[in-house]
C-alpha cells in the first residue's frame, strides 16, 4: 500500500514552477498521482498526490531549496486512499451574475441540502474592476431529479443570480 | 460466442488504422456477434469498434436504444462508415472500454449525415444527432487509430452552452 502526501505548493506565478517542482520530487523518488495546478489572480497554485518510500521530513527537505528559490510556500497533508477512486459527475451547475458577497455560500447550501456532492468547482471574476461579474461552473453528483435541483435554485434567481442546471451525458464507447 | 479481449491503453494496437472490410461472408457475421457480445459484456457501453478487440476493419456497433428519452436508430452494425456531412459542435462527456477509470470532455459534432453499409454490404443513410451522433464518432475514431483522450478538451474550456434540443423534433 503506498503512502500519499497531497503537496499545496502556492507562489507568484513565473515559467518553470511545474518543471523545477516536478523534477525535484522525480529526482527524490516520488511518484506523483492526481494533481490541481492552475493559476488563481497572480499566483500559480499546485495541489498535487505525491507518493514515496521515505519520510515525509525528507520530502519537506528536498522541495525547501526550489521553494526558497521560486518564492513558494509548501504544505503537506498526509492522506488516506490513493488513484482510480474516480466519481463520475451528472449534472452541472453553471452559476454567473453580478459580483457580491455570499454568492458561492447561497449556491452551494442550496445543492448540499439536495445532497449534492461537488467533484469540482471552479470559478472567475470576469468583467472589469468597476463591474465585476462571477462564474462558477459545479460538476457533481447528486441522487435528486433536474427538476429538485432548479427548484432547490429557483429563490437564487429573483436575488440576482443565474443558474443552469444541466445534467451530465456520459457517453461510454 | 466467446467475448473478446479489449486493448487498453497504450497499447499500440489502438494507434493502428483499420482498413476497409471488402468481403462480407459468414466469418464477418460470427465476428459482428462476438462484437457485439463483447460490447454487452462491458460497463454499459453503447457502442464498440473492431480495432478495440484487435481486429483492424473499418467495422462498429452503436445501440443508443437503451437510454430514455435519446433520439436513435436502434442497434446499428455500420461498416465502412463514413461522414458525408457533419454541423454544429458541443462538449460532452466520454468515457472508453479502452480507457479504464477515465473519463473527459471532448467536442464533437452535433448531427452527422452518414454513408455506411450493413452486415451483408447493403448501403445504409442516416442522419443523426446529440448522444447517437457523439457515440458514431467516438467509435469512427477507433476506426482511425484515435482515442477520446487525444481529444479531451480542459474542464475551463467548456465554454459553450449545452445545447438544448426541441422536445419531439426528432425520431419517436
Amino acid at each position: 500500500m503506498t503512502d500519499w502526501n497531497i503537496v499545496t505548493l502556492v507562489g507568484q506565478d513565473r515559467p518553470g514552477i511545474v518543471s523545477r517542482v516536478t523534477r525535484v520530487l522525480y529526482e527524490a523518488g516520488c511518484t506523483l498521482g492526481e494533481a490541481s495546478m492552475i493559476r488563481l489572480g497572480g499566483s500559480f497554485t499546485i495541489l498535487l498526490m505525491v507518493s514515496g518510500t521515505r519520510p515525509n521530513a525528507e520530502l519537506e527537505t528536498a522541495l525547501a531549496p526550489v521553494a526558497a528559490e521560486l518564492g513558494l510556500r509548501v504544505h503537506l497533508d498526509p492522506v488516506q486512499g490513493g488513484l482510480h477512486q474516480h466519481l463520475v459527475p451528472n449534472i452541472q451547475v453553471r452559476v454567473t451574475g453580478s459580483d457580491r458577497t455570499g454568492i458561492v455560500a447561497e449556491v452551494t447550501q442550496c445543492l448540499a441540502d439536495q445532497g449534492f456532492n461537488i467533484l469540482d468547482l471552479e470559478s472567475d471574476v470576469v468583467g472589469n474592476a468597476r463591474a465585476p461579474v462571477y462564474i462558477m461552473n459545479i460538476q457533481g453528483t447528486c441522487a435528486r431529479t433536474l427538476e429538485d435541483l432548479q427548484q432547490a435554485l429557483a429563490g437564487l434567481t429573483i436575488r440576482g443570480i443565474s443558474v443552469d442546471v444541466a445534467p451530465i451525458e456520459l457517453m461510454i464507447g | 460466442m466467446a467475448i473478446l479481449n479489449i486493448l487498453t491503453l497504450p497499447d499500440e494496437r489502438l494507434k493502428q488504422p483499420s482498413v476497409a472490410v471488402v468481403h462480407f461472408d459468414q466469418e464477418l457475421l460470427a465476428f459482428i456477434d462476438a462484437l457485439e457480445e463483447t460490447r454487452r459484456a462491458g460497463p454499459a457501453a453503447v457502442g464498440i469498434a473492431a480495432p478495440q478487440v484487435g481486429r483492424h476493419q473499418r467495422i462498429i456497433i452503436v445501440d443508443c436504444s437503451g437510454r430514455p428519452k435519446t433520439a436513435n436508430h436502434g442497434h446499428l452494425v455500420l461498416i465502412n462508415p463514413e461522414i458525408a456531412h457533419w454541423e454544429g459542435f458541443e462538449i460532452g462527456r466520454e468515457g472508453c472500454l479502452s480507457v479504464p477509470d477515465y473519463t473527459g470532455n471532448v467536442i464533437r459534432a452535433t448531427r452527422l449525415q452518414l454513408k455506411a453499409q450493413g452486415p451483408e454490404g447493403d448501403p445504409l443513410e442516416f442522419v443523426m444527432e446529440g448522444f447517437e451522433a457523439r457515440a458514431v464518432q467516438h467509435e469512427l475514431d477507433h476506426l482511425d487509430g484515435l482515442l477520446f483522450v487525444d481529444r479531451v478538451v480542459s474542464r475551463r474550456t467548456d465554454l459553450y452552452r449545452r445545447r438544448v434540443y426541441q422536445k419531439g423534433k426528432l425520431a419517436n
